[in-house]
């Protein structure tokens, strides 16, 4: 396989080999090789299809449980993108999502703002706050990053309750049929649309979920995602072929702030309501561990991982609820084991094996390349 | 003068419960260059084990020690079925946090699914009695976990001073290639690391125990622990202490003295004093400057 990208003006492209093979390698279909364009346009399109079946075939509950795990996945994928593709590690995004939900929440409940403005000043204000909290991080790496995450989780229930005349304080805000109908109907369908408050809510956070997916596949695949995964594998080398870290650091933490944020809002035009307690150090890791479970560094991992973590209790065993948190916790232990690149980086990989040949015998009998583009592997 | 004094014996009260779990998270840093957010959770579980076998008529000091024994296996075989098939926290800290964080919910969930969500009413260790000086207060319990957090460390300094298992424990912390080529078992004590951690931290959810224990017990200390290794350097048992006595005291003297603090914002000093700390001395106060090269 020769470099598509020669001098393509892009300095990473050119110097780093890995990231010079071809963005979109061809597809091994059971010892066939086939370009994957039209076969995962044709998959994207059923899945999405699918998708919008959804809320139509299902009853109220269920279509809520996959609005939840939309909410969750748009989070995960703010936090893949600075953990997986930028190897900043976050335990703390629950204070953005946070951020998100409140801000939407009381523009939309005290100030009447139309839901959608709200939702756009949420995604403003956590990205701001992101870039703050970037900031500092900066200078603190690794597991020291997770660290202070971590502490950040801890902190954000608490400023809820500190400033309670605001925030409503511990037990929280919820609108109800009492306000005026601008707010208690920022979350219902139009009149004239014929559908179910659910399914309305449904459509609305999957369009936007799917918004930013699009966002982070193409700012994956473009030389920003590649200086992001190059300062991730190698910081000095990214810097020395001309990465600007600072800027590109700080500007992943805003945006992958800005992501959680918008998960957070959603979660308000799903539920109509905020409480501190959802927003702590509980949701911080259930964002990060969708993001691992899904697979960290791939495009669809989060909504796999997020599609997963919601469904698993509903999968375990009833008999015994206390047990199933048990069996989550190591699972998750195990996984790191068994599938390091989570449930993607494991269908890859069963992939692979499957349709063992592509494009001929390599030489030193290399394995065959992922099914997917460079950047992602 | 008496108040604050108050605020003082309490914040030492608190700072002997950090500084201990504090000393259990470098204990495994130092070993294994793992930062265990499961420390808090595995010390809950041990607690609950301490709770069960003095529940059953024990005398307290003597559950303590068999929980203590059980813990140091129970955190030995974690670092060797869990913790190293991993792979190194250098390699890929990702892995890591999120197997710490998975221990994190299984010991939590497990302890809720063994002793249920009641509070279980548990003495403090030293009694509830109290000693008056110059107008205020000092729990037993606090002078008890000071003279139990100084004993802890003499203990381990002695251990890895004066002993061979310390020696080698220093040799894999400084550098694990060449103690294992030097003939280091260097797998027996990294388990030994977590041993001892798992242990420790036995001891600090004991004291942690104010009237009752509940599955909350270490969520909270935990956070303060990670502030107080951050403080005194991840790789310093003496920093340990000494941070978690400062964070114990900066956490109840800002909560009683700066209104905008107050009650409800007791996370804030621990938030800002890690991130202060890594920005102007990543090393901590004790630690050892790490140079890399790239």
């Amino acid at each position: 396989m020769s470099a598509t990208t020669e001098n393509s003006g892009d300095p990473i492209a050119d110097l780093l080999p890995t990231f010079a093979m071809p963005l979109t390698p061809r597809w091994n279909v059971f010892g066939r090789s086939v370009s994957p364009v039209p076969l995962k346009a044709g998959i994207t399109f059923l899945l999405i299809v699918a998708a919008l079946q959804i809320p139509q075939q299902l009853g109220k509950s269920d279509v809520n449980l996959f609005s939840e795990v939309l909410c969750l996945a748009i989070a995960a994928m703010g936090v893949n993108l600075l953990t997986g593709f930028n190897g900043q590690i976050s335990v703390g995004h629950g204070a953005f999502y946070g951020i998100g939900a409140y801000t939407s929440f009381l523009l939309v409940a005290d100030h009447e703002w139309s839901f959608p403005m709200a939702a756009l000043a949420a995604a403003v204000v956590s990205f701001v706050v992101g870039l703050l909290v970037g900031l500092p991080a900066l200078r603190i790496k690794g597991l020291y990053l997770a660290i202070v995450t971590l502490a950040l989780a801890a902190l954000f229930p608490q400023i809820v309750i500190r400033f309670a005349d605001v925030t409503g304080g511990t037990s929280g805000m919820q609108i109800t049929k009492q306000e005026t109908p601008t707010v208690y109907d920022f979350n219902r369908p139009p009149s004239d649309s014929g559908l179910q408050p659910d399914q309305w809510r449904f459509y609305v956070i999957f369009v936007v979920a799917m918004v930013c997916l699009l966002l982070v596949r193409n700012l994956v695949r473009s030389r920003v995602g590649r200086a992001l995964v190059a300062t991730r594998d190698n910081e000095t080398a990214a810097e020395v072929v001309g990465v600007a870290l600072a800027r590109y650091k700080v500007l992943t933490f805003g945006i992958s702030a800005m992501l959680a944020g918008i998960g957070g809002a959603m979660q308000v035009f799903l539920n109509g309501s905020v409480n501190p307690s959802q927003f702590g150090i509980d949701l911080s890791i259930t964002i990060l561990v969708a993001v691992v479970v899904g697979g960290a560094a791939t495009i669809v991992g989060p909504l796999v991982g997020a599609f997963f973590i919601e469904m698993l209790p509903t999968w375990l065993p009833t008999d015994t609820p206390q047990a199933s948190p048990v069996l989550f916790g190591l699972s998750l232990v195990l996984l790191m084991r068994v599938a390091p690149g989570g449930v993607v980086g494991l269908a890859r990989r069963t992939w692979s094996r499957l349709s063992p040949k592509i494009n001929g015998p390599r030489p030193g009998g290399a394995p065959p390349p992922m099914p997917d583009d460079a950047v992602t592997a | 003068m008496s108040e604050f004094l108050q605020f003082v014996f309490l914040g030492l009260g608190k700072g002997a419960v950090y500084a201990s779990l504090a000393l259990a998270l470098v204990i495994v840093f130092r070993t294994t260059g793992v930062v265990n957010f499961a420390q808090g959770q595995m010390a809950l579980f041990s607690t609950y084990l301490t709770w069960t076998l003095w529940d059953n008529g024990l005398p307290v000091v003597l559950a303590l020690v068999i929980s203590m024994v059980i813990s140091f296996v129970g955190g030995a075989a974690i670092e060797r079925f869990f913790v190293r098939p991993v792979g190194g926290a250098h390699d890929n800290p990702l892995a890591v946090v999120i197997v710490t964080i998975g221990l994190y919910l299984t010991f939590g969930a497990l302890a809720l699914w063994l002793w249920g969500t009641n509070a279980k009413t548990f003495e403090p260790l030293f009694g509830t009695g109290a000693v008056k000086i110059v107008g205020a207060s000092i729990d037993y319990q606090t002078i008890g976990s000071l003279v139990v957090l100084a004993v802890e460390v003499v203990l381990l300094w002695l251990l890895l001073q004066r002993t061979k298992i310390g020696l080698g424990m220093r040799a894999v912390a400084s550098n694990t290639e060449a103690a294992a080529l030097v003939g280091v078992p260097v797998g027996r004590m990294l388990m030994i690391g977590w041993g001892l951690a798992a242990a420790i931290g036995a001891v600090a959810g004991t004291l942690a125990i104010d009237t009752a224990l509940s599955g909350e017990l270490m969520l909270v200390p935990l956070i303060y622990a990670f502030a107080a290794a951050t403080l005194g350097g991840f790789d310093s048992p003496l920093g340990a202490v000494v941070g978690g006595l400062i964070v114990g005291l900066t956490a109840e003297l800002s909560a009683a003295y700066i209104d905008a603090i107050g009650q409800d914002l007791r996370m804030l000093p621990a938030f800002v004093l890690i991130i202060a700390v890594l920005l102007i001395r990543p090393q901590g106060l004790f630690g050892r400057t790490t140079v890399s090269r790239v």
